[in-house]
């Protein structure tokens, strides 16, 4: 019965996913100076706003975890840190696309583009020192700990940006830059299926680390005879 | 009260170990004088160059002598067990990270305080232009460096690799810090005081150390004892 509701869940993102590319490449004109390239921009913004999203629940769920102890919500966190790592990925990627046709080159070291590199370097260490605890309870809890901590710095990592000279483009959802209603409108739109596949994935991987769990359960009581 | 003269009594027991043997403390020390020496490899070190890099060359420095000697702060403690009989004495976890942070903090800013002068004499740069700015900056990063190192090094004292994992998790997080150094750091050995913009780093730096104070002490608990 869940896995069904997922499957639709997916389906549907598929759908509204391939609705919005239709709209995105028939209904809606070229930017004045970026081109068809600007179109990058419907699927780069929403994979950060769902990185951080991912992120942002993987803290609420360790925070969950050392006041509970519940090994349900150290499943979320680390379901929610490799979806997020997948989306910030998504978000780098599609940048650096962006960025070879507009700029020239793949990468620059500005500090927009570096700090989103710092946090999906912050989370990759989460799930290497999940990889190096054996012991499930001292697990969760060391990550736990060190996703409060990463948390606590990607704001730092962010507010460093307004101190320098920024060459990546101002933003445009708030500041002074304007966009136009229709791409503003896309923009949000098509955050919709990606949180939605967000959703899913982390569904589906909840799932299999609930799974894993009681393997290694099992595994644990077959060696005790 | 009793919560400060345990964390004393942490700190002088880290101390007196560490100048008996002075293992970590050596080891760190050539560690940063090689580094400096592989600087000038990388780059023409009489150049003007110089001056426009050395707040990053130093921070650089004074970041991997620090993991080095942060990552023995808990490992230390695991011969003999002697971690599980601190953990169990009655000294709170808190007051036990804040001592061991104390000690490396003590320990981190000697290191320092000898790579300042070989490396303004190795890469004929003067440090002593404005003493009291490049000493708070010092301070402050240093005490970021520090309580972060330490616990990360509550944090992967048990762990396999825990060589390995140490600097992996430390240096991202302490990025923010070390690039409020560098900045700062950079300008002060040229000679110019702080100006209105630069100001602000210093208030990053600051609110940096407080907020992972105020974290590490709540979290090491957990970190420690679970």
């Amino acid at each position: 019965m869940k896995e069904k509701i997922l499957y639709a869940l997916g389906a549907l993102a598929a759908l509204l996913l391939a609705r919005n590319i239709r709209v995105m490449l028939t209904g809606l004109p070229d930017e004045a100076f970026q081109g068809a390239i600007f179109r990058i921009i419907f699927f780069h913004v929403p994979a950060a706003f769902t990185c951080f999203l991912c992120f942002f629940i993987a803290l609420i769920a360790s925070i969950s975890y050392l006041k509970s102890g519940k090994m349900q919500w150290d499943s979320l966190a680390v379901s929610a840190t490799e979806v997020g790592l997948a989306f910030g990925a998504a978000n780098l990627v599609s940048g650096m696309i962006w960025a070879r046709i507009i700029w020239g080159i793949w990468w620059t070291w500005d500090w927009r583009l570096t700090s989103m590199l710092v946090c999906w370097l912050l989370y990759a260490g989460y799930l290497v020192l999940r990889r190096a605890v054996e012991e499930p309870a001292q697990r969760a809890r060391l990550s736990a700990v060190l996703s409060i901590l990463s948390f606590a710095v990607v704001p730092f990592v962010f507010f460093s940006i307004k101190w320098f000279r920024t060459q990546h483009p101002q933003p445009v959802l708030y500041g002074e830059g304007k966009m136009d209603a229709a791409y503003r409108a896309m923009l949000y739109g098509n955050w919709v299926p990606l949180l939605m596949l967000a959703a899913v994935l982390v569904m589906i991987r909840i799932g299999q680390e609930n799974r894993r769990r009681e393997l290694d359960a099992l595994r644990r009581e077959v060696h005790a005879f | 009260m009793l919560f400060l003269r345990q964390a004393w009594t942490i700190a002088a027991k880290d101390l007196r170990s560490e100048f008996r043997t002075k293992e970590a403390l050596n080891a760190s020390l050539s560690f940063a004088l090689v580094i400096l020496l592989l600087f000038s490899f990388a780059f023409d070190p009489t150049a003007e160059m110089t001056r426009e890099i050395s707040g990053g060359l130093l921070w650089l420095v004074f970041a991997f002598a620090g993991a080095l000697l942060l990552n023995r702060s808990f490992a230390r403690e695991l011969e003999n067990d002697c971690l599980d009989v601190l953990v169990v004495s009655p000294v709170p976890a808190a007051a036990l990270f804040l001592g061991k942070a104390l000690a490396n903090y003590v320990l981190l800013l000697g290191i320092e305080a000898v790579c300042l002068p070989v490396f303004g004499v190795f890469y004929n740069v003067s440090w002593a232009g404005q003493p009291g700015w490049l000493a708070l900056v010092v301070l402050l990063a240093t005490w970021g460096i520090t309580v972060i190192g330490t616990m990360f090094s509550a944090l992967t004292v048990n762990l396999r690799l825990r060589e390995l994992m140490l600097p992996m998790l430390v240096y991202p997080v302490l990025i923010p810090c070390l690039m409020a150094a560098m900045q700062l750091t950079t300008p002060l050995i040229a000679g110019q005081p702080p100006s209105g913009d630069q100001l602000a780093w210093v208030r990053m730096l600051v609110g940096f150390d407080i907020i992972f104070t105020a974290l590490s002490v709540t979290l090491v608990e957990t970190v420690l004892i679970g």
